[in-house]
């Protein structure tokens, strides 16, 4: 079926609601709503969430924005929280504890530093197992939930408040971890990168699918703080296409090991575009830094091409 | 009819595990519980059990599994020991917590480091105060049966805390023993069917679990953990009654061996037991009167019940088969002596440490500490409540 | 369950905090957050739907014949997402 959001905005509730407690203008609740309204209405799902911004803003004692069931336990470990509840939803429809016309999806919300860092051991187990569920990360590119700390999902230079722009060290010295790439080699049915952009076709098409192709399944979701990155929050939209015309976020998905490109900017914005409205590279601006933007450049430009020649490689003989 | 077997203390528990059924296994092999899952995925592998094994990557992940799998409405189980429990230490927490009857088979032994792989208690001691129900069991039968009134226990609604059953590393799980089994639809019968109140997978009543909760009700909802372990004396009694009926073996909070005309007495939780019953009886030929009190129910730990059954004697020694290293004394000598003191019992007693990283207890050790007994209660002098014995020391 | 509050004794709290009735959320207002305001010029807005999405508040309603209506300003927090993405200049934000 085509895609049409007014007809899906129209006919399919919110499940992650309002009443949260988010920042004002932030992305993981537009990402977290847009993936939730990819299941269909008569499916009941269950969300497990990382510890994290978007834990501790929507489940406070005792509210909960959450429709369907929901769990957190902690940082680490929303993966294996997940799947601890997939493999008794196994047992128990195999046993018919359960109703055998009801289904149930499996999701989990993590973000940059629950899932890059800190949960990767059991995000990497989950994955490996095959439980049939969909891992989404909100990658804010930090640990905004305690105060922009720099996590491996920092890109290279930025300045956050452990990788401090300083005389010396001008920001996060390392470059950022692929971590699509990462999920890519545990070689499951279906990888996505992808962001709320436009008319979210991108972002719910690709949830739809992670969400109904059986077992396990990885999106990684952009998913900009207005705080952490330092750019007025009102630009949220456009901070995220900048990042998808610069190729600093490219969207792509892997389906079976076959890559697919899916939006290849006719003109390739240079990336001072998508860093130029963020404080945190403001350092990189300075008379003196013009290196700093160069190298960036390379190491966009450069995993553009590795994944142009995937795309390729992967979609040979067809 | 009962069978008869022989069957080493992993094998027993596994069984249990088998007779019970349960929804979801996670675990993670570790030296000694390593063949619990080893068996038990053997079960899986052959379909004589419903279960889903869940293979997971380390025990972090084996407990959390375990919190999903039973938030979600199943019935979840796992093993594991020493520093597999330490790696599960923030979630065995969140478990409790979260008011969830996982139950778990403890093989006791040394926590890391250094590096280690035989019995003493600091892991159990480790998580003495998470929240967890603790049974201790003397042999294989004791952790058969621990683990066959667990469910019972752990899911009454006056309690759903978690409950882990620990028997000693290699001194039980490895040792083959003769054991009675109950029949499996005798087990299946007695243990029940899981019917939780809420749970994730009920469509009809979707839930959260897990919130942030704040100044205004954190406080509140230990109080109500509190609360669920101190319910959980009589639950713990009543099931022990149960399972009295169904197999002929009594249980209590804790077994006393000639103690009611005991003058000197030992406290001691686990395989020691066995050991010091040997003790008891030969000191009992020679007419010492000697007695033992062993610990099952080390959480909740019954305070006024051990207070009480100690007060007539003239000196007791509590084992710790774990060092506290607070300079004050092991964690059992702790709860002991302070059980005494509230309730107002004045019984000389010492503490000895012991047995640490697989170090061997003979039966020339517990004799030893009955000697130092009769030696206090000759002098009525205590010099140094905080001992070791097995150690070599100048 | 949303009588739940700081009075509550202990014995009248849900068990590890758990809550049942999924999505009260929806009681706990944040409107209050705002200091400035979106205002929906109705006659300027040709139905596009960008905006549709933008709102991490949930707070532009969209209705059965697909149309979107004013918002709620229960929760609106005043982000200003919505009125940069409307191509029409059918949002305008205001000082709260």
């Amino acid at each position: 079926m085509a895609y049409n959001l007014k007809q899906i905005m129209a006919e399919k509730p919110a499940r992650f609601t309002a009443g949260h407690r988010m920042c004002a203008g932030c992305a993981a609740p537009i990402v977290g709503r847009t993936v939730l309204r990819a299941l269909k209405n008569e499916d009941h799902a269950v969300i497990s969430c990382a510890t994290g911004c978007m834990e501790v803003s929507t489940f406070i004692y005792p509210y909960s924005s959450w429709t369907d069931s929901f769990i957190h336990t902690a940082f680490e470990c929303a993966a294996a929280n997940l799947a601890g509840a997939e493999a008794a939803y196994k047992a128990m429809k195999r046993t018919g504890k359960l109703p055998n016309d009801e289904h149930t999806k499996f999701i989990a919300f993590g973000g940059d530093g629950g899932t890059y860092d800190i949960g990767l051991q059991s995000l990497s187990g989950a994955m490996e197992r095959g439980h049939d569920m969909v891992y989404v990360c909100y990658d804010n590119g930090a640990y905004m939930n305690t105060g922009i700390q720099r996590s491996s999902a920092t890109p290279r230079f930025a300045d956050t408040t452990t990788s401090p722009a300083g005389s010396k060290i001008p920001g996060k010295m390392q470059s950022r971890k692929d971590l699509a790439q990462v999920m890519a080699g545990h070689h499951l049915p279906y990888v996505a990168q992808t962001a709320p952009l436009g008319n979210f076709k991108d972002l719910y098409e690709k949830s739809e699918k992670a969400i109904y192709t059986e077992g396990a399944c990885f999106l990684n979701v952009l998913a900009p703080c207005p705080r952490g990155w330092g750019y007025a929050t009102e630009d949220l939209m456009q901070i995220i296409k900048l990042a998808v015309e610069t190729c600093y976020w490219p969207l792509y998905e892997i389906e079976n090991g076959k890559y697919t490109i899916n939006y290849k900017p006719k003109n390739k914005l240079p990336i001072e575009e998508f860093l130029k409205p963020q404080k945190r590279f403001k350092h990189m601006f300075k008379p003196g830094n013009e290196w700093m933007i160069e190298e960036f450049q390379k190491e966009v430009d450069a995993r553009w091409n590795e994944l142009l020649v995937l795309e390729e490689a992967t979609n040979k003989g067809e | 009819m009962s069978i008869r077997e022989r069957l080493s203390g992993n094998e027993a528990v596994a069984i249990a595990m088998k007779q019970i059924n349960p929804d979801v296994v996670a675990a993670f092999p570790i030296t000694p519980s390593t063949e619990i899952p080893q068996y038990f995925s053997t079960f899986v592998s052959n379909g004589t059990v419903d279960t889903e094994f869940v293979a997971v990557e380390s025990e972090h992940s084996a407990m959390t599994a375990c919190i999903g799998a039973e938030a979600a409405g199943g019935r979840a189980m796992t093993a594991t020991s020493a520093n597999g429990l330490s790696l599960m230490w923030e979630m065995i927490y969140i478990a409790s917590s979260l008011r969830l009857p996982i139950v778990m088979s403890l093989v006791n032994r040394a926590v890391s480091g250094p590096l280690n792989i035989h019995n003493d208690h600091s892991d159990a001691m480790g998580v003495r105060d998470a929240g967890w129900i603790m049974l201790f069991s003397e042999s294989n039968q004791e952790a058969y049966d621990n683990m066959l009134m667990a469910h019972k226990i752990a899911e009454h609604k006056d309690v759903l805390l978690p409950l882990m059953v620990c028997q000693d590393g290699f001194i039980t799980s490895h040792s083959i023993e003769n054991i009675e089994l109950v029949e499996d639809e005798k087990v299946k019968a007695f243990v029940g069917e899981y019917k939780p109140e809420h749970y994730l997978l009920n469509k009809k009543e979707p839930i959260a679990v897990g919130p942030l909760d704040l100044q205004a009700y954190l406080f509140e909802h230990k109080f109500q953990q509190a609360e669920a372990m101190r319910k959980a004396k009589q639950v713990i009694l009543d099931v022990a009654k149960e399972f009295e009926e169904l197999t002929g073996r009594k249980y209590s909070f804790f077994e006393e061996y000639k103690l009611d005309d005991a003058e000197v007495a030992i406290v001691c939780m686990n395989s020691t037991a066995g050991t010091t019953k040997a003790v008891v009886d030969s000191l009992r030929a020679q007419g010492v009167k000697a007695g033992l009190l062993k610990v099952r129910v080390f959480r909740p730990f019954p305070t006024e019940e051990i207070a009480n059954a100690l007060s007539h004697l003239k000196a007791v020694a509590v084992l710790d088969k774990a060092d506290s290293l607070n300079a004050a004394g092991g964690a059992l000598f702790e709860d002991v002596t302070s059980a005494m003191y509230v309730s107002g019992k004045q019984v000389p007693m010492v503490n000895y440490v012991y047995g640490i990283g697989g170090r061997d207890t003979k039966t020339d050790d517990i004799e030893g500490v009955y000697k130092d007994l009769l030696e206090i209660v000759k002098s009525g002098k205590i010099d140094n409540p905080y001992r070791y014995f097995g150690l070599r020391e100048e | 369950m949303t009588d739940i509050n700081s009075k509550t004794p202990a014995s009248k709290l849900t068990i590890g905090g758990n809550i049942y009735n999924a999505g009260n959320a929806r009681d706990f207002k944040t409107g209050d957050w705002r200091s400035a305001k979106p205002v929906f010029i109705e006659e300027k807005c040709k139905q596009c739907g960008l905006c549709f999405p933008v709102c991490p508040d949930d707070s532009i309603p969209v209705n059965k014949d697909q149309k979107r209506e004013d918002f709620n300003y229960d929760f609106c927090k005043g982000c200003g997402v919505c009125a940069k993405v409307c191509p029409f200049g059918a949002i305008e934000m205001k000082s709260n």
